[in-house]
């Protein structure tokens, strides 16, 4: 009864196995991916695991405190930034082993050419409430 | 959501919410003595239950039990009838001897040796404990985990589905429903639902059911833990270790209650870990101020449980523990002994670094500590302990 995030990510992550952008893969291809994905949450709710899945578009907008009475400053999105995150899903699993086999799965999504991306998933676990019983 | 109950268990809408779910198990129970299909009998109940809140202001019964099993096994039978699911149900009937009359001790037990039959996980079995045997809504369930009400829906049904060619009358063991219980009561979000009170309550009703020492440690141990709740974290929220927890705000009916269960159990001579670990923490409650613990006793008791149980977590308190015996030399030498990759490790070396007046080597390892945590209320405050010997050098 652990929660772990899967993250994805555009940019920042090791190259994946099958490396093509997504832009060159056909329509279908494209769709198999979708499918995949979808097909992915619906059997992790089955199973009474899935807690989440979003995905993020690639802009984004840097915004900060800019002192009392005046208004944030926004910057960005900058171009040079090595880490994008393009989504995430939440699982509810009994074990660290279950939640990586869940991301090796996840992994294996069909990309060009129908073979597995192969790409790279970021693991992390959720910090939980604290246990009742300590010492 | 459920409506606010005050103290004698009755809401707002006029129900007696406690004496409904204490119900649920003993007229599941007669369901499935009847022949229905434990899935199917769970489903029925729960519709009654759904029922009941609804019916009982305006109408309240003078047989609450028999309206449950009368309105639960009229659900059963119409959700039966229409589909091959009867034909089925009557074969069952059919190949198995009538069942004869049984005390509902037996039934709530046979209930709780399913609910956390081994070939569950640990979270399905939790799951479906609190919803067949504690007569929660899977949307309770699921806000007390924090998970969506769909996916614990599948959870619970996955469950039944795993259980269902498990014979009813078939003898369970204990200590796999003792572990449910106690995932309950340790591993809970502070959700609407109060998972600590409820396992308790499911501890107790357990204990009712069964003549068995560790089915009682394991209600003194939940008992002694829950009496020191209200000084286990501060107003923010920042944890409160025990040492410094003010101990005119602890339970001392609870307390009470707790020490008496477990001499009793004791008594018995049949030791187990919940006996080994209330007894640690009745050592504790029995200190009028953190000075006065009798950590001589509390190191011997956890030799126990490290005989017991063989875990490694174990060892790591005894550390702590031997470190209060025997000063923090010999706290520093018995977890030499052990993995510095087991968890909170490096919180435990900072604290004895500590009282061994290492202040360096202390905060580099309260920082690392934190960096470890598994929970942010410990992140905190081991963030927090590290600021505090930096700030002094």
């Amino acid at each position: 009864m652990a929660k772990y995030l899967l993250l994805k990510h555009y940019r920042g992550a090791p190259a994946a196995v099958n490396d093509v952008p997504m832009d060159r893969w056909t329509p279908d291809e494209i769709s198999a991916h979708m499918r995949y994905m979808q097909d992915f949450a619906d059997r992790l709710e089955a199973v009474g695991e899935f807690v989440d899945g979003q995905a993020l578009a690639p802009g984004g907008t840097w915004v900060r405190y800019d002192g009392e009475g005046r208004p944030p400053v926004t910057d960005g999105p900058f171009a040079e930034t090595k880490d994008l995150i393009a989504g995430w899903m939440v699982i509810d699993v009994d074990s660290y082993e279950r939640a990586v086999e869940l991301a090796g799965e996840l992994s294996a999504a069909p990309g060009a050419g129908g073979k597995p991306i192969h790409e790279w998933l970021e693991l992390r676990p959720f910090l939980t409430a604290p246990p009742t019983i300590t010492e | 959501m459920t409506a606010p109950v005050n103290e004698a268990g009755v809401d707002e809408a006029g129900v007696n919410e406690a004496l409904l779910r204490s119900l649920t198990p003993g007229v599941l129970g007669i369901l499935v003595r009847r022949g229905a299909d434990f899935a199917a009998a769970e489903d029925a109940v729960q519709d009654a239950l759904v029922e009941a809140v609804r019916a009982w202001p305006a109408d309240p019964p003078r047989d609450p039990k028999g309206w449950l099993v009368t309105v639960a096994w009229r659900r059963f039978l119409d959700a039966t009838r229409a589909d091959t699911a009867r034909r089925r149900r009557e074969e069952l009937v059919d190949e198995e001897p009538a069942p004869g009359p049984a005390p509902a001790a037996d039934d709530t037990l046979q209930l709780y040796f399913l609910c956390a039959h081994p070939s569950l996980t640990p979270s399905s079995a939790v799951a479906l404990t609190l919803r067949a045997v504690g007569g929660l809504t899977t949307r309770q369930i699921a806000q007390a985990y924090l998970v969506p009400e769909a996916t614990m829906a599948q959870r619970i049904s996955r469950a039944k589905r795993t259980v269902a060619g498990v014979r009813f009358d078939q003898p369970g063991d204990v200590a796999t429903v003792l572990r449910v219980l106690y995932l309950v009561f340790n591993e809970g979000y502070s959700g609407d639902v109060d998972l600590a009170a409820e396992a308790i309550r499911l501890t107790r009703q357990l204990a009712a059911a069964i003549d068995h020492p560790e089915v009682a440690g394991l209600l003194a141990l939940m008992l002694l833990h829950h009496a020191r709740r209200a000084s286990r974290t501060a107003p923010d929220g920042a944890l409160v270790p025990l040492a410094e927890q003010d101990r005119a705000r602890w339970d001392t009916r609870l307390i009470a209650e707790g020490v008496e269960i477990l001499q009793a159990a004791l008594a018995r001579d049949r030791l187990g870990e919940f006996q080994a670990q209330a007894a640690i923490a009745a050592l504790h409650a029995d200190a009028p101020a953190a000075a006065e613990t009798d950590w001589v006793q509390i190191v011997e008791w956890y030799d126990e449980l490290a005989r017991l149980t063989g875990s490694p977590v174990v060892r790591l308190n005894r550390a702590v523990a031997v470190g209060e015996a025997d000063g923090p030399r010999a706290g520093l030498e018995a977890l030499a002994a052990l993995d510095d990759s087991l968890p909170r490790y490096s919180a435990v070396a900072a604290y004895l670094h500590e009282r061994d007046g290492d202040r360096a080597a202390a905060a580099r390892l309260y920082a690392e500590a934190a960096r470890k945590a598994p929970t942010l209320a410990e992140r905190d405050y081991l963030t927090r302990q590290a600021a505090r010997l930096n700030a002094g050098r």
